[in-house]
Parts: C-alpha cells; structure tokens; sequence
C-alpha cells in the first residue's frame, strides 16, 4: 500500500517537471514581447521596461530558466501584478474555498450518483430504472453555468431564499457557508451525478451477472448483503475510476462556477488573471492546480489498492 | 418419501421472440445419500433444472410455468426469498463450473466460507474461523490456517474448486448439487476432485445431483442417470444397466462417441447435426432429425416415457423394435 504511494508519487516528479516546464514557457509563447501585452497599448516605454524587469525578462533564457527553478526550490512562485501579493498566498487564501466547494459537490455527487445509479441496476427496466435515468440525462445534457443561472433566478431572486452569490467561510459561519454554497455546489454536481449514475448502473449491471454474484446467492445470503457486499465491492473498483475524473472536472470546473457565484476561489482569480494578463498569477495558479490534479490521481491510485487485492499483490 | 422429488417441472423464459421453454415436463426423484447424474449436450437444460430448484434463475425472464420441487416435504416452487435463503446452503448447496470466476476476487478465502457459517448460525467470530479452518482441511488444502487470508487468485484452478466445495458443505447441506463441478479442470485435477466429492458423500451422507456432459465421470461416480435431450428427459436407469443396455437412441449415440482403446477406430464417432434451438424445435420426438432410426410417425407426437425395467425408462415409441 505504502509501496505503491511512494512509487506514484515518484513517478509524479517527471509530470510536474514536465508541467513546471510548460509554465515557464507560456510567457515565451505569446506572440510579440510578453511585457508590452502586460502593459497594454497606451503604456510608456518606461513601464514596459519596468515590468519587463520585474519579471526578469530582460535576463538571458537559461538565466530566467535558472531563476524560475531557484525559486520554485524555495515556494516562491513571484508577486501577482494584479493583486500585489506573493502568488502562493492568494493561492493559500483561494485554495480552501474552492476546495471546501468542491468537496460540498463531491459529497452530493456521490450521494445521488451512487444511490440512483444502484437503484437502476437493482430495478432494471422498471420505473425507478427509467425516472434515474432520465434524470441523469437530464443532469449531463444541461449546462452547468446554464442550471447555476436558473437556480438564482429560482432560488434567490423569485423565492429569496438563498443569497444570489458571494461566500461566507464555513469557519465564520457553517450555515453561511451552506447557504452560500449550495446552489453552486448543485450546479456543478448535478452534470456530474449523472454522469456517475449512468456508470455505476452500467457497472452494477455487469458485476450482478457475475458468477460469484451467483455463488453469493448460492450460499444462501440475503439480498442485501449480496449487493451491498458482493456487488458493491467489485463495481467500487471502475467506479474510482470515475470518481478519479470527476473530482478533476470539479475542480477545473471551479472556473465557471465561482465566476457565476462570485465565490473568491481559485477559479475566480485565475479567470481574472488570465483577463487581466497577471502572467504571474496564471503561471503560479495552474503549476499548483495541476499539482492538485496529480495528487488527486496518485490517490486514485491507491485507492485501487485498497479495492483490489489484485491490484495489491501486483504492487508489492 | 425421497428427499427431492421434482414433479412434472416446466421452466419458461421470456425472449424477444416469445416464451421459451427451456425445461419440460421433468420428473425424477433423489433419495439421501444417493448421486443422481444428469448427461446431456450444453443447452440440454440440465443448468437450468439445478438453477430451478436452486431458485437462482433472474424471474423475469424465467418462471416455473408448470410442476412442482419438494425438498425435504416443501414446495420449492413458491416459497418466498427469505425461507428460501434458508435452504439455501443447510438444504441445498451448489458448485459450479467456473471456478475461477466463482469466487469474489476481492474477499479472502477465508471471508467467503465464514460468511456462508453466518448467514446461517449464530456463532463468535472464533468458533467461525475454526469451522473455516477444518472444512478447508476436509476439502484437502494444505495449512489451511494460513491460506484462509488468501484471495481466490493466489489459488489454482483445483484449489479454487476445493474452496467452493468447502463453500457449499460447511453448513452440511442434504443436497450437493455440483453443475460441470470438473469440466474447467486439468484432467489430473478432474480425478482429484471426483474422489473427494465420493468421500465427502460418505463422511456428510448428503445426496449428490451431479450434472455433466462427461460420460467417464458419470460411470466412475453416479448411482443412477437420467439423460436430457432439448429440455426433456429422454432416459433415466440405474448406472450399470445405462451402460450396459441404453435403449433411447440419443444415449446409444452418446456412449458411442466414447473413444475406446478396445474398438480400432479411424474416427471418433460423433451424432450428425446439432441440438435444436429452442424456437426451431421439431414437432414430435425432438431427437428425430438426428436419429438413425427415425420414422415418419416419430414426428407424430412426444413419445412418452416407457417403464422398460424396474427404474429404467425411456421416451421413445421405436423402442421395441430396436
């Protein structure tokens, strides 16, 4: 189990100096001189200078190349232009809101995806079966940004039950919080609960027509625990899978959701920062986001460890 | 009154293309401690008849249409889920024929069997493990304390065959039924298996239904036959008199396709033509296409099952003549 955290997370390092790489590139990929489309077209020779000396563009390649790595060893990742703060504490302040948002939306994903994609298997081709999967249907082929809007049209302007946007820590507040997140969280687990129904239906229905599925029934065990126990077990293993993926798409997915929330996430600074050309921030952003997403990935990893003895013995 | 008497037993499924019957019209009796074998091709309707009095079958599509199973003085035919939980594993157990695919890949060996004890007896986790421990022991695997952590596949093809005879005799069942129980087997491992299904048999006194394609397996093991054709039984005799004197002449051809070292041959002898699918069934006698010794009045109806001997009968209206 150990072993093979260690082993993903050493295989992890080739990725992330693969990705540290692009980043540093992507300042060099822009068309033109980086500085001048920083400062816009009204700007003075003196600040393209400027900013073209802060950023250290006027260093040779390597030494720039040098520099970034020096610092990254020491977890500086350079000052924001927009905000003026170091980039890695915006991140620091950004990273828990819209991790806590997606965790809110992870739980509702899994809570509705899992059960209705379990209650369609288990009463196939009856109306259960058909209600989950219209549902999900409906969950995947609706925008989320487009379900987000008609919940705050719904909820917060026509009934004026919960707030049109912004965020309340769950540390100042926890009923805040929920107030403040939900809607956001069911904009973006609904697409993606029915994306997890679909497949764990599809799972269960393959794992039910298993032989031990057979043998289980054979010796004389309860319904129950031949689907919760035997069933489950095996289906749990492609559905990580799935879970793997989803949590990727919730947190790239932050992107749209707290823009249309007002929510101070990371999602949110980034879009700014893209508009606003913080190179900086967008560099520092994404090299920590796919950190995320990688970790996110080494965990799937052994949770298929955990699932799979297979998988286990292999490994050690 | 015999342990299991199946009564004039229809099953149907549902399809796309109508209800089929994929067991008709079966009767037959197994008394304690007797091995009943059931021959006949894949898609005879041999798994079905054991998946039946199991209650394994998915309904729908399947149901009993007609008849009745009585184990031990009960109608298994309309009994609900959970009396029926109960027989399952006391009252009747059952083997496959997959057994690398029968065990749950993701529970421990030792899981499987302790689990099967609980769903039937109240008993500690300790008294559990030590019932796991010996049954594996009875079944033949070695340090068997230790293999209990094991997962199904860290074990061999025969070994996982002897996990699940462990599976299905630790709550003592009266009724093995043992479906192809050595037909994925290595042929060395076959002979293994069989003798300790004989021995078990005598230690536990259970009855044995044991289902099978192989006619060596049958001779070596059943007490009595019956032979199924397209659903329906076409002979049932005691073992030696089935291998001495077949009458219907599906049997005659099946003992006929048994290689002989005594008879020179240059080809094996096969039965022409295949089994019939269910929906393209002839009308009358269903073996008659393939028959050497069909009639034109063989497609007349269904020949009945006629008493030959004490306990020998066999459903063909030519019998007589042959």
């Amino acid at each position: 189990m150990i072993g093979i955290a260690v082993r993903r997370l050493g295989s992890a390092l080739p990725i992330m100096l693969i990705v540290s790489l692009l980043t540093f590139g992507m300042i060099h990929l822009i068309p033109g001189d980086p500085a001048i489309a920083i400062a816009g077209l009204s700007a003075t020779p003196e600040q393209i200078a400027n900013i073209r000396h802060d950023l250290g563009l006027d260093q040779p390649i390597l030494g720039q190349l040098w520099r970034w790595y020096a610092n990254l060893a020491i977890g500086d990742l350079g000052r924001s232009l927009l905000l003026g703060q170091p980039v890695v504490q915006v991140m620091l302040q950004r990273l828990p809101v819209t991790l806590a948002l997606s965790a809110y939306a992870l739980m509702l994903t899994l809570l509705v995806g899992l059960v209705s994609g379990i209650a369609a298997a288990l009463r196939q081709n009856t109306w259960v079966d058909q209600a989950a999967m219209v549902f999900a249907m409906l969950g995947i082929s609706l925008p989320n940004f487009y379900l987000g809007l008609l919940m705050i049209i719904l909820f917060a302007v026509d009934l004026r039950w919960l707030p049109t946007g912004g965020y309340i820590a769950f540390t100042t507040d926890p009923l805040g919080w929920l107030a403040t997140s939900t809607m956001p969280a069911i904009s973006q687990a609904l697409l993606l609960a029915g994306l997890l129904a679909r497949i764990t239906r599809s799972t269960m229905l393959e794992v039910l027509r298993q032989d031990y599925i057979r043998t289980a029934r054979a010796k004389g065990l309860p319904n129950r625990r031949v689907v919760l126990k035997h069933a489950l077990a095996n289906a749990l293993i492609p559905i990580t899978t799935v879970v793997g993926i989803i949590v990727s798409l919730l947190i790239s997915g932050s992107v749209v959701t707290e823009t249309l929330f007002s929510i101070p996430g990371v999602g949110q600074v980034l879009t700014q920062a893209v508009l606003n050309r913080d190179y900086p921030m967008v560099q520092g952003g994404l090299l920590i986001t796919t950190a995320l997403l990688v970790l996110v990935n080494i965990l799937v990893d052994v949770c298929y460890a955990l699932l799979d003895p297979r998988v286990r013995y292999d490994g050690a | 009154m015999s342990l299991l008497e199946v009564r004039n037993l229809t099953t149907a499924f549902q399809t796309g293309r109508g209800e089929i019957t994929a067991v008709e019209d079966v009767s037959f009796d197994l008394n304690e401690g007797e091995i009943l074998g059931i021959v006949g091709e894949s898609g005879s309707g041999k798994s079905v008849t054991a998946l039946t009095i199991m209650g394994l079958l998915p309904r729908p599509p399947a149901r009993v249409a007609t008849g009745s199973v009585h184990f031990a003085g009960e109608n298994l035919t309309n009994l609900s889920d959970s009396r029926m939980q109960h027989i399952r594993g006391p009252g009747i157990a059952m083997v496959f024929q997959e057994p690398m695919t029968s065990l749950n890949p993701v529970f421990t060996i030792g899981d499987q069997i302790m689990e099967t004890i609980a769903a039937h007896e109240r008993l500690p986790q300790r008294a559990l493990f030590a019932r796991a421990v010996e049954m594996l022991e009875k079944v033949g695997i070695a340090s068997a304390a230790t293999r209990m952590a094991d997962y199904p596949h860290q074990l061999s093809g025969g070994q996982r065959q002897r996990v699940m005879l462990a599976i299905a005799l630790v709550c003592r069942p009266k009724l093995l039924i043992a479906d192809e129980p050595t037909t994925a087997l290595d042929v060395t491992i076959q002979a293994q298996i069989l003798d300790l299904l004989l021995d078990l048999r005598d230690e536990f006194g259970m009855a044995i239904m044991l289902i099978t394609h192989n006619m060596g397996v049958i001779a070596e093991t059943a007490d009595r036959v019956i032979v199924m054709y397209a659903g329906r039984i076409v002979e049932e005799a005691p073992v030696a008199t089935l291998f001495d004197s077949p009458r219907h002449p599906y049997t005659r051809g099946l003992l006929e396709c048994v290689p002989s070292l005594i008879t020179e041959r240059d080809r094996l002898i096969a039965i022409p033509g295949t089994l019939p699918e269910p929906i393209r069934r002839p009308p009358g006698c269903r073996f008659a296409p393939r028959c050497r010794f069909a009639q034109p009045d063989c497609a007349a109806g269904i020949p009945p099952l006629l008493r030959l001997a004490p306990g020998h009968t066999a459903a063909c209206i030519h019998i007589p003549e042959q």
